[in-house]
């Protein structure tokens, strides 16, 4: 893994293990999923993940349906899965340098 | 939740033009498993933070954290890392990261491990971890770079591949070394042959995404089981 | 926390007048991308307007490109925080579009064919201030930067300005889009820096 901000091509889930990590107590990356539109099962890390700015959006490595987009700002962690679940709001804690 | 600890750079090793192996030493290191990553924090005088994944090039070995770091022409995080971070100073660090993407020494059976490029990073652990155990199971480097100026951890690799169970294989993509076998050109299935049986043999893959994808789709022509191969990609 | 990372100075530097705060200067063209990216030729392109009853009304790609076309010069500001000076476009002022259906809606989604979606007021789309663009920098748009054709609304952040738009639906009432969804903020204005939905 190395810096990514550079390449438009995608990363996989193994890049969503730090910002999942902050509101996740188990690894996320491990974590298995069916995608509802194309019946693909994967884990998390083998999502296709688009980003990192304006957010992270992570897609099924099969159809390229969203499965979950994560927004990272100051004071708080967008997660929003799927497409129409709304998307939670949770607060991080507000780090001054 | 996790916090983020200071690291404080101790030493920095050229390893290509562009490529540059830190380590770091991390009060209270937890420790971390080969194939593990760490998320690196900078910031700015003026509170600007900037947040990038850089994987784990060595085994767990107190608080000394090795990292890999190719600078990205025009990057933001990574020529400052690469070049300018003075040794001593300190960034912050969050992890060990990820769960899947890992490999332990009590694992039996062999191991095939493909790298493109600055991929080597992650699986230079587990070379390191499978070297520092006592199993005499293979373990199989196949490392995909575009000519011998590309390659990291040269003389390490080449006493590892002295090992009587570890075999490293440079699959030169644009210029080889005089006298190699191999045509130059990416991976093909060729290069896969005569490797370890793909029934108990677990495949880690890391690369660029087309190198990933590539060699994924070799591995399960191969033979190998979907379920044994455990791919990161870095963009 | 002083004697963290010296020397790393991140990407703000001052920039005079026409910077917006927290933004720095670019001279590249950087691509975001939330998806693979799209390939539209053409010929399978269209463009649609539908109202808030439903009524539709549709351009093809040889319509669109016999409609009054303009050449916008404007600076765009990405909520990533870089900002490129004097990006030169030729299109179609989305008036023209607009003008051709009756509503009363006051919002508009941008919606593209990779089902990517951004939303406006009515009022932000119209007057001069927004274009169906397909061509940058005198080139046909690539398909990386939404090619062939995207929104360009340089008065809002970039995020609005819908790469590889199919159209715009009129809406009564104000429905958060992709990124809007997300955290970021429904309306964008990157002089009064609204990157996120509290700001």
């Amino acid at each position: 893994m190395n810096e990514h901000d550079e390449h438009p091509l995608h990363l996989d889930g193994n890049a969503l293990a730090g910002p999942l990590g902050e509101v996740f107590l188990v690894d996320p990356t491990t974590a298995w999923r069916r995608c509802p539109s194309c019946l693909r099962p994967s884990t998390l890390a083998e999502l296709h993940v688009y980003g990192p700015e304006p957010g992270l959006t992570a897609r099924c490595p099969g159809c390229a349906a969203v499965a979950l987009r994560v927004v990272t700002q100051p004071g708080h962690l967008w997660l929003q899965l799927g497409g129409g679940a709304g998307a939670f709001r949770f607060s991080r804690p507000r780090i001054m340098p | 939740m996790r916090g983020w600890r200071r690291a404080r750079l101790t030493g920095r090793t050229k390893q290509t033009a562009t490529g540059r192996t830190l380590v770091f030493e991390v009060p209270r290191w937890p420790g971390h498993r080969p194939g593990q990553h760490v998320d690196v924090r900078l910031t700015a005088a003026d509170g600007y933070q900037a947040v990038r994944s850089y994987s784990l090039a060595a085994p767990a070995d107190g608080e000394r954290v090795e990292l890999g770091v190719q600078a990205a022409p025009g990057g933001e995080v990574s020529p400052y890392l690469a070049d300018d971070l003075p040794v001593g100073a300190e960034v912050e660090v969050t992890g060990p990261l990820g769960g899947w993407f890992v490999w332990t020494p009590q694992e039996a059976g062999p191991l095939l491990l493909l790298a493109g490029g600055s991929g080597i990073v992650p699986l230079m652990a587990m070379v390191r971890a499978r070297l520092a155990s006592p199993s005499d199971e293979p373990c199989t480097l196949l490392h995909s770079v575009r000519s011998p100026d590309d390659v990291w951890y040269a003389a390490e690799l080449d006493a590892a591949a002295a090992a009587r169970h570890v075999r490293v294989r440079h699959l030169w993509t644009r210029a080889a070394p005089e006298g190699a076998a191999r045509p130059v050109g990416r991976l093909t299935g060729a290069d896969l042959r005569d490797l370890p049986p793909p029934a108990d043999c677990r495949c880690f893959v890391c690369g660029p995404t087309g190198f990933v994808e590539h060699a994924g789709d070799l591995l399960l022509a191969a033979g190998y089981a979907p379920g044994r191969i455990r791919t990161e990609r870095f963009g | 926390m002083g004697s963290l990372s010296p020397g790393f100075q991140g990407r703000t530097h001052a920039f005079e007048g026409r910077l917006p705060p927290g933004q720095y200067p670019t001279e590249s063209f950087p691509v975001l991308s939330a998806g693979p990216t799209p390939q539209i030729p053409t010929d399978r392109w269209s463009f649609t307007v539908t109202t808030e009853l439903g009524e539709t009304r549709t351009w093809s790609w040889e319509q669109m490109m016999a409609l009054p076309q303009e050449e916008p010069t404007a600076d765009i500001h990405c909520v990533t925080r870089w900002s490129k000076f004097d990006t030169r476009w030729r299109g179609v002022s989305l008036d023209v579009f607009l003008d051709e259906v009756e509503t009363a809606a006051d919002f508009v989604v941008a919606e593209s064919f990779d089902g990517y979606t951004a939303n406006l007021p009515l009022e932000d789309v119209t007057g001069g201030k927004a274009w169906l663009a397909h061509t940058y920098d005198g080139w046909e748009l690539a398909p990386d930067h939404g090619g062939p054709a995207r929104l360009v609304i340089p008065h809002l952040y970039f995020w609005k300005s819908a790469k590889w738009v199919k159209g715009l639906i009129l809406t009564p009432e104000n429905e958060p889009g992709f990124w809007e969804s997300a955290g970021y903020h429904d309306y964008g204005d990157p002089w009064r820096e609204q990157r996120y939905w509290s700001d």
